[in-house]
């Protein structure tokens, strides 16, 4: 019992020794960052917290970047939903090699997309605006919202919509006030992969913004300057940059932790 | 008010579903769908909701061409052998639904949902979700969303084939009646003759397709017009037999049937047909005995009363009266018997 204990503590404190690490750093000036290893900031500071709330050069990265994220959260999903739909309910020539042929998508690079999403955005004036990022990024996250609410409307057996039928529903009626309960649990796992992918990458995030869109992992990636690097700020910016993944993930837990047991993840 | 289907057709890639399927079917009447697993019972029921549509035929309702009309616009409701209920409605809701959706004013809808509650005794349940419900309580809330609905067509789909022994005695019992107050269409869907025979009503016999016989229960029962029908009917299986073993007692006779129940064990007694063979099998629920015999190349099935054991391979002789025996011809149909049948043959 205690081995297996300690097997896990040690295991806990070796995943979580990276992001102590950011955090303690983001704590610190630079001079003591420099000055050699301290396993707690001995002149704590907020000063790095204070520079990216105040100076919007930084703080409109995490704006650009969220606005984006839930446009393509919203735009996966609201695409995603009635495509599972005829995917888990309806035969039609094709189906299944255009349910395979979605996923491929997820298989391609993001460098291949850059240049002609890029070329494209530039010639409708999309680029530079969030809803640039927000489409492009629907190609990943559509194919893979699709993927994992058709396994979970699939479980739910085709006998409800008849009853449904049978009880004088419309569908869009049904569909609402039915069906997107029973998938509750898959709306909330598709969500949080949506976000999570739309957050974190960054090529096609960077290719496509200059100045008003930036992401804010644009940004943290241009924090050298002549008087070198600007560690402590840097650190700063990563512990925000975790901060919505993990307020996402403490909200839809429980669906996730469903989701895995029930659905296609 | 009755329900018609003309000579309807349904076909799936390479197969038959459906095969030129007639029925009528009148208001306030029961009817009892016989017909073991794949005969079409389900696509036949689905096709009379409006769930699917035929390749072929028509449906009338009340002499109106409702072959096309989609479901929702039907008043029909279904009971699904699978409990089938909405997973996050509690038990009113669930009960409700269709009241809710026809706009019924909530006097008349609270007042509709609590008698379906009483009638099915569910009203300490109307809080809870149907996850939190047994099987039984599970299928009482499908049938009272059915019941309340008052629709003109009813149709179960063999509604109590997943539920213990003790409830389906209860509830098979209790449907009738509860739809019967609607002067709806009942249809009733089972695989088991016993249950059609306890139902009464009228009953049609499905095989592979096709209705193969349609009536009054009970007359179905006493007289299958098609070998099919026989088999379909009989619980355990028809003993059959060629007809070449017993000349003569029904001329242009292919096959011979009777049932279980009317095959005794013991030396024939004059005037019934003896046969002699060897115990397979028996089966013993207590009351009953099912002894199976090996006659030849066909093996036979005695009802008997009480527990009657016999060791496996014990020579046997067993008889049954020529009056029960049914002959049908090379195409399955009924043949009448002999005006005197021959009086005795062993086998």
């Amino acid at each position: 019992m205690n081995a297996r204990r300690a097997i896990l503590l040690t295991y806990l404190l070796a995943l979580s020794l990276p992001i102590y690490w950011l955090v303690n750093m983001s704590f610190k000036t630079n001079t003591e960052i420099t000055a050699g290893v301290s396993l707690w900031p001995h002149a704590p500071t907020l000063a790095n917290y204070v520079r990216i709330f105040t100076d919007p050069s930084w703080y409109s990265g995490y704006i650009n970047s969220l606005t984006y994220v839930v446009i393509n959260t919203a735009l996966s999903l609201a695409c995603a939903l009635p495509a599972a739909y005829a995917f888990s309910r309806y035969r039609f020539l094709g189906d299944k090699h255009l349910f395979f042929w979605l996923l491929s998508n997820r298989m391609a690079p993001p460098a291949v997309f850059a240049l002609p999403f890029f070329n494209l955005y530039s010639a409708v004036g999309l680029f530079d605006t969030p809803w640039a990022i927000a489409l492009a990024h629907c190609l990943f996250n559509v194919p893979l919202a699709v993927w994992i609410l058709e396994g979970f409307m699939s479980a739910v057996p085709r006998e409800i919509d008849e009853t449904a039928q049978i009880d004088g529903y419309s569908f869009p009626r049904f569909f609402g006030r039915i069906f997107l309960p029973l998938i509750a649990n898959g709306i909330g796992v598709a969500a949080f992969f949506c976000f999570m992918f739309s957050w974190v990458e960054l090529l096609l995030a960077r290719t496509l913004t200059t100045v008003n869109a930036k992401p804010i992992a644009a940004i943290m990636t241009r924090t050298i300057s002549a008087a070198g690097m600007d560690w402590g700020l840097l650190a700063a910016a990563g512990v925000l940059t975790l901060l919505p993944g993990a307020l996402v993930i403490w909200f839809v837990r429980n669906h996730i932790a469903k989701g895995f047991a029930l659905g296609r993840v | 008010m009755s329900l018609v289907l003309q000579d309807v057709g349904l076909g799936v890639p390479g197969a038959t579903v459906l095969d030129a399927v007639s029925l009528t079917l009148e208001r306030g009447t029961l009817n009892v769908l016989l017909g073991p697993t794949l005969s079409g019972k389900t696509s036949l029921m689905r096709v009379m909701a409006g769930l699917d549509r035929p390749d072929r035929g028509c449906i009338l309702l009340d002499g109106d061409d409702v072959t096309g009309v989609p479901v929702r616009r039907r008043s029909v409701a279904m009971v699904y052998q699978q409990f089938v209920n909405y997973p996050t409605l509690s038990v009113y809701e669930n009960i409700a639904s269709p009241l809710r959706i026809a706009g019924l004013p909530r006097a008349e809808r609270d007042a509709r949902v609590a008698e379906a509650a009483r009638l099915l005794r569910l009203e300490p349940l109307l809080r809870r979700l149907p996850g939190q419900l047994s099987g039984g309580q599970q299928q009482r809330t499908a049938i009272a969303r059915a019941l309340v609905k008052r629709a003109s067509l009813v149709l179960l789909d063999e509604p109590l084939a997943n539920l213990d022994y003790k409830l389906r005695e209860e509830l098979r019992e209790e449907l009738p009646p509860l739809f019967a107050r609607t002067g709806a269409i009942l249809v009733y869907a089972t695989t088991e003759p016993m249950e059609a025979l306890l139902l009464g009503g009228r009953t049609s016999t499905l095989w592979e397709g096709r209705v193969t016989q349609s009536g009054p229960t009970a007359e179905v029962y006493r007289r299958p017009n098609t070998l099919e029908a026989a088999r379909v009917f009989s619980d355990p299986p028809l003993n059959e037999l060629d007809a070449d073993v017993l000349p003569g007692l029904a001329p242009g006779a292919a096959r011979l049937g009777f049932r279980a129940e009317h095959l005794s064990l013991g030396p024939p007694p004059p005037g019934r047909l003896g046969f002699e063979g060897r115990v397979s099998v028996t089966e013993i629920t207590g009351s009953e005995s099912f002894v199976h015999v090996d006659i030849g190349a066909e093996t036979w099935v005695a009802l008997l009363p009480g527990v009657v054991d016999l060791p496996p391979g014990q020579a046997v002789q067993v008889h049954v009266h020529p009056s029960q025996v049914m002959a049908f011809d090379g195409a399955g149909q009924f043949v009448p018997a002999a005006e005197q049948p021959m009086a005795e043959a062993v086998a």
